[in-house]
């Protein structure tokens, strides 16, 4: 059997694709935002933070950490109803990725706190400085320096997971795909495109973080 | 039909289990073949062999799961293969898992110092029989703790076989919300059992990682 790719009427549904994309990259924007404060201020609880604040910190992150954005995904979306919360896809999505990412990301910024030396917290300390000054002005920037990369990465990362909310019909890249799919039948083109979009992405992701890194901390 | 959350159904849940780590086990081993081929390609002494392995792992780590699951499960019914989910979801798998197993165990090869190999060539050894008798050893000690965590990253994310129709523990979920019209209940239950699996290898790969720093 032979069969020939062709890829027009997958272009031809580039305008829908594109409102796709569109959500994609809102879903990620908002994301890596939200990650990152629930990162900074889990991360600053769980390493600083009294007991109290430090254990509910913790059993988030486990939680969140061994269980699959999938299946959380599916709580928010299908259970919480249930609850008498009912939220649209778009933003069950956007919770859940957050939720998801801001755990990753305290685990990645506590790392960062934590590799800062004690002695440059103490000579904060015999400078008279307050502990939020200590934070503000001795710990803070270079433990974004160092938690950077790994931070980067984790972004790209969700970036490609955000895929999956696709699955609770938040119309997102893949979610349009799939609906390109299902009327054109170019199965394999459609997805072979997709494909092809988010490593785009990732690439021009990266390429966006490494300037960052470089104008922010590379050249102090 | 709708019928109530029972016991029965937590049972089966538990019984879907055993899918999920049965992709996990052929995602590891088929992802662990191609890891290695990666991970050696990436320190080979040969220019174009490690291009070939940068670009496989650019590729692969900049692309969804996901749409390597539809390619397979879709794109190889084209060219005249009868596609079941189970062989989809372990070429997707194994893709996957070896763009990331192959970086993982890259750096670990790589964290051997370079004079580690000198002394190797220096007793006349090939390139693989340094390999083999010299690096690898020391290597496989780095490699056992990010290993095992991946492990975890890869059971969480043979979730995502339940897109294609892949019966597994999320599969299993979708299919007993269905009948029982109880997501919550059901979809806690399943995060409970993914939890059970995963937070175990967590804890061994955190204390295998702190021995690790500890004999350095």
């Amino acid at each position: 059997m032979s069969y020939s790719l062709q890829f027009r009427d997958v272009f031809a549904a580039w305008e829908f694709l594109l409102d796709g994309l569109v959500l994609t990259l809102e879903l990620s924007a908002v994301t890596m935002i939200a990650g990152l404060a629930i990162g900074l201020g889990g991360a600053a609880a769980r390493v600083y933070g009294p007991r109290w604040l430090k254990t509910p910190v913790a059993i988030y992150v486990e939680t969140i950490r061994n269980t699959p954005l999938i299946v959380q995904l599916f709580l928010i979306f299908f259970g919480l109803p249930s609850a008498g919360v009912k939220l649209d896809a778009n933003t069950a999505a956007m919770i859940a990725l957050s939720i998801n990412l801001g755990a990753y990301s305290v685990e990645i910024v506590r790392a960062g706190l934590e590799a800062i030396p004690r002695s440059q917290i103490e000579a904060g300390q015999s400078l008279g400085l307050s502990g939020v000054q200590i934070f503000r002005y001795v710990i803070i920037f270079p433990a974004l320096r160092l938690m950077f990369p790994a931070l980067a990465s984790q972004f790209i990362l969700l970036m490609l997971a955000t895929s999956v909310v696709s699955q609770i019909s938040a119309q997102d890249l893949f979610h349009t795909a799939s609906i390109v799919q299902s009327r054109t039948f170019r199965d394999f083109e459609v997805y072979i495109v997709v494909a092809a979009v988010y490593l785009a992405l990732a690439l021009v992701f990266r390429l966006l973080f490494a300037a960052l890194y470089h104008f922010v901390f590379a050249r102090r | 039909m709708i019928r109530e959350f029972s016991f029965n159904d937590v049972l089966y849940l538990v019984a879907a289990m055993r899918w999920t780590l049965a992709l996990t086990a052929i995602a590891f081993l088929g992802g662990g073949l191609v890891g290695l081929t990666v991970a050696l390609l990436r320190v080979s002494a040969f220019a174009p062999l490690r291009w070939v392995g940068t670009i496989y792992v650019l590729a692969v780590q900049g692309t969804p799961l996901l749409a390597w699951l539809f390619v397979f499960f879709f794109g190889l019914s084209i060219v005249g293969v009868e596609v079941s989910p189970w062989i989809a979801a372990a070429a997707a798998y194994s893709i996957y898992a070896g763009a990331f197993l192959g970086e993982i165990w890259r750096g670990c090869l790589q964290a051997i110092p370079k004079t580690q190999w000198e002394a190797g060539a220096s007793l006349g050894l090939s390139f693989t029989s340094q390999l083999r008798y010299i690096i690898v050893p020391q290597a496989t000690r780095l490699a056992i703790p990010p290993t095992v965590g991946f492990l975890v990253q890869l059971i969480k994310n043979t979730s995502l076989a339940a897109v294609i129709g892949f019966i597994e523990l999320t599969r299993e979920g979708q299919l007993t919300t269905a009948v029982t019209f109880r997501p919550f209940t059901v979809y806690l239950t399943v995060a409970a059992l993914y939890f059970a699996l995963c937070f175990p290898l967590t804890q061994v790969a955190r204390r295998l990682e702190r021995r690790l720093h500890v004999a350095r």
